[in-house]
């Protein structure tokens, strides 16, 4: 072996909250310093991701069905989903906003899920296969995740700038509320993973076992 | 288990020991959660969806898919869904997704309209629909029977299901300015309103129906007339102009006012749709009833420019009928082209004469045969017709019946129908008559003769003026000078100072002196008349008189 010991071979295991190396030949369950629970993987992550990513695709459902915002102009409502919005902006000629609404509210989301779902197969399949790109992978659907708020963000100002009574009002709709937990839940169930899982050997597999399954 | 026995015990035992007492781990409550969420939205939402309708509209102007509401009493009941042409391509259809609660708006005889804006002249509607655009409005119906399909009305039903009020049929000959509506008015209060026309089985008339709101209804008896007071009434007569008017808005899209006669006993309110006529204005209206018509056929041999069908027939003066037809006749045995024309008369309209009339001459009114019998005596009595000028300015024409008893005896038929009166020649045909019997006459005058004497006549009398000229006046002028020498010469024997004058002026007072003396003389001798016997004494003379002693 040319590389240097990984951590379990030194019986090392971090601090998450404090940064230390504590000696797990003890056993001990807390951090020596800081007091903090201490474990090697995060806990149980391959379930809290299947099942904070299968919330999110549940609610992905209603997200894009239901209305996300009424819009109320000179006394004619009309409730309008994600979809439609993006359709009639594309249709209206204003396809750069289509494109980017579609982008940060329908592609991303979806994104995350294909790539969630690639990586936890993976993992649980030990593969051995692209791991640098796979830890690339997440790493990016770590970055893209709050981009998803976009839309949540601009129902809520719009919201809340748009009233003029007659004129012209629009209200957010239960929509937007289940878009928001889609992307709260991809959020969760993007930090629930843990990266280190994609580089364990088969080797070492079984004791991520023990860990994950805290 | 582990490849390297120094690293078990690192890994912290005891959490593990914890957690496996769940066999699941708890974190799948969430998306149990989620999906119970999601299940209960489509439970939710398949509970709430009420029944689909289709609307049948001939346009689909104002209609589009998921934005068109359906509102009832301003309250959205349903959203259009799909707006597809029909099958035939004739009309379109609009799917309509009503919300539960208005599962009643199946009803078979629920009414569907557009709601735009309209502006006439009675009033603007659906203003709100400019901005928020058009919407569908419905009407919820009686019936008991479901429906699925229903065809949307072009305009919205002017009276809502379950208005309290009664619906009347009025019967008239067009309908003139009358639309669905045109207000109704009672003693110039709106209280109902036209809800639809068509034309009569036959096409010879119109059926208007209005509907009188509650509790106006009640003001609708079974003598009330109504009639058409649409436009302005504008009449002349002995008493100056009457203008008369419903209201400003009856005057541009028509209305319809009624009202009772004045005297009607025994007046009760009218059964809902209950036929009534309307007449076409106020007074025909209130007037009494024309009673049975007779229809009479009228004979004239001179044209009659000016008579119009409908010009009024009148008996002593009294209207009671008018013309129905003119007709040119041709006249085989004469040659001639008498006008035929028709009369309708209404016995009933001459009042109490007729009724009076009737009861004299014991007469049933609906025996035909003995109404025959009667004009046949009128007419043995003189009864005439004969049209009469009503208007010089106009030269307009009226039929008027009236009794001559030096007119020529005619022969009456007790079997024609229509009967045939008799007729004589207008005022202004006698006079025309009479003046052109006075043209003959003028033409028959031997007149190129009477000319050619005349003209002789002047010749000589130009020749005797010649040899006037010619002869006799040198003759004057030798005379008008000898007189004016004449006049001269005595012009100077009169002159101021001619001896002539002055003797004359001598003689004159010559003849004064003289008669002063005589005057003297008798009055001496009155005085003294002896003297004529012994001369005059001395002193006998007055002493004015006394001339100097003679002795």
């Amino acid at each position: 072996m040319n590389t240097p010991p990984t951590a379990s071979e030194l019986a090392l295991c971090l601090c998450h909250s404090c940064g230390l190396s504590c000696d797990m030949r003890a056993g001990p369950t807390e951090c020596e310093r800081c007091g903090a629970p201490l474990h090697r993987r995060k806990v149980s992550s391959l379930t809290r991701t299947w099942a904070y990513m299968l919330t999110a695709l549940a609610l992905y459902v209603p997200a894009n069905l239901l209305p996300v915002m009424n819009t109320t102009m000179l006394g004619s409502g009309a409730d309008s989903t994600i979809m439609s919005g993006v359709l009639e902006f594309w249709q209206h000629g204003a396809w750069d906003i289509a494109l980017i609404i579609f982008i940060a509210s329908i592609a991303v989301p979806g994104i995350k899920f294909v790539s969630l779902t690639l990586l936890l197969v993976t993992v649980q399949r030990n593969s051995l296969w692209a791991r640098k790109e796979r830890s690339k992978l997440f790493r990016f659907v770590e970055l893209i995740g709050y981009w998803s708020m976009l839309d949540v963000i601009v129902v809520a100002l719009v919201a809340a700038l748009v009233k003029f009574q007659a004129l012209g009002t629009i209200e957010p709709r239960l929509g937007i509320l289940f878009f928001g937990l889609v992307v709260v839940f991809t959020m969760l169930a993007a930090m629930s993973f843990d990266p280190r899982l994609i580089w364990e050997t088969p080797h070492n597999k079984e004791t991520s076992d023990d860990v994950t399954s805290h | 288990m582990t490849s390297h026995p120094t690293d078990t015990p690192q890994a912290p035992g005891s959490p593990a020991i914890k957690t496996r007492r769940f066999s699941v781990s708890l974190v799948w409550i969430v998306p149990i959660v989620a999906v119970l969420v999601g299940i209960s939205l489509v439970v939710h939402s398949i509970l709430q969806q009420g029944p689909t309708i289709t609307l049948n509209f001939k346009t689909g102007s104002g209609l589009t898919a998921n934005k068109t509401e359906v509102k009832y009493r301003n309250v959205v009941i349903g959203q259009v869904t799909d707006v597809a042409l029909s099958d035939d391509q004739k009309s379109v259809n609009a799917t309509v997704q009503l919300a539960k609660q208005a599962e009643s708006f199946t009803r078979a005889d629920s009414q569907f309209w557009v709601v735009r804006p309209r502006i006439g002249a009675g009033g603007v509607s659906g203003i709100d629909t400019l901005l928020s655009g058009d919407y569908i409005g419905a009407d919820i119906g009686q019936s008991e029977t479901r429906a699925k399909q229903f065809k949307g009305l072009e305009n919205p039903p002017p009276i809502t299901y379950g208005e309290p009020g009664k619906r009347f049929t009025l019967h008239t000959q067009t309908l003139g300015s009358l639309d669905i509506g045109s207000p109704v008015y009672y003693r110039k209060i709106e209280v109902g309103q036209v809800v639809a026309y068509e034309l009569d089985a036959e096409g010879k008339g119109v059926n208007v129906e209005v509907f009188v709101h509650a509790p106006n209804d009640a003001y609708v008896t079974e003598n009330t007339r109504f009639w058409n007071a649409s436009g302005i009434d504008l009449s002349v007569g002995a008493n100056g102009f009457a203008l008369k008017t419903e209201s400003l808005s009856s005057m541009l899209v028509g209305g319809i006012a009624f009202r009772a006669p004045p005297y009607s006993p025994n007046d009760k309110p009218a059964d809902e749709a209950r036929t009534f006529e309307l007449f076409d204005d106020q007074d025909s209206a209130l007037a009494p009833p024309n009673g049975e018509g007779q229809y009479m056929a009228l004979r004239f041999d001179q044209a009659l420019r000016g008579l119009k069908v409908g010009a009024p027939v009148e008996f002593l003066g009294v209207e009671f009928g008018k013309v129905v037809s003119i007709n040119l006749d041709f006249d085989a045995k004469k040659r001639s082209f008498p006008l035929n024309v028709g009369i309708v008369i209404y016995p009933q309209l001459l009042g109490q004469a007729h009724t009076k009339l009737l009861k004299v001459m014991n007469h049933d009114p609906n025996d035909e045969a003995a109404g025959v019998q009667l004009i046949g005596s009128f007419i043995e009595n003189g009864l005439r017709a004969q049209a009469r000028s009503g208007n010089l300015l106009t030269g307009q024409l009226y039929i008027a019946l009236d009794f001559y008893p030096k007119a020529d005896k005619v022969k009456f038929d007790p079997s024609l129908r229509p009967v045939s009166i008799p007729t004589i020649p207008g005022n202004l045909e006698q006079l025309q008559e009479k003046l052109e019997n006075i043209v003959n006459k003028i033409n028959q005058l031997p007149i190129e003769r009477i000319a050619g004497n005349l003209d002789s006549n002047l010749v000589e009398l130009r020749k005797g003026l010649t040899q006037f000229n010619a002869k006799t006046l040198p003759g004057v002028q030798n005379t008008l000078a000898d007189v004016s020498k004449t006049l001269q010469s005595a012009s100077s024997t009169l002159a101021e100072d001619s001896p002539q004058r002055e003797q004359l002026t001598q003689t004159l007072d010559e003849l004064g002196r003289m008669s002063r003396s005589l005057r003297e003389l008798s009055d001496y001798l009155g005085r003294h008349p002896e003297s004529l016997i012994r001369g005059r004494p001395d002193n006998a003379a007055p002493l004015d008189l006394q001339g100097p002693p003679r002795k």
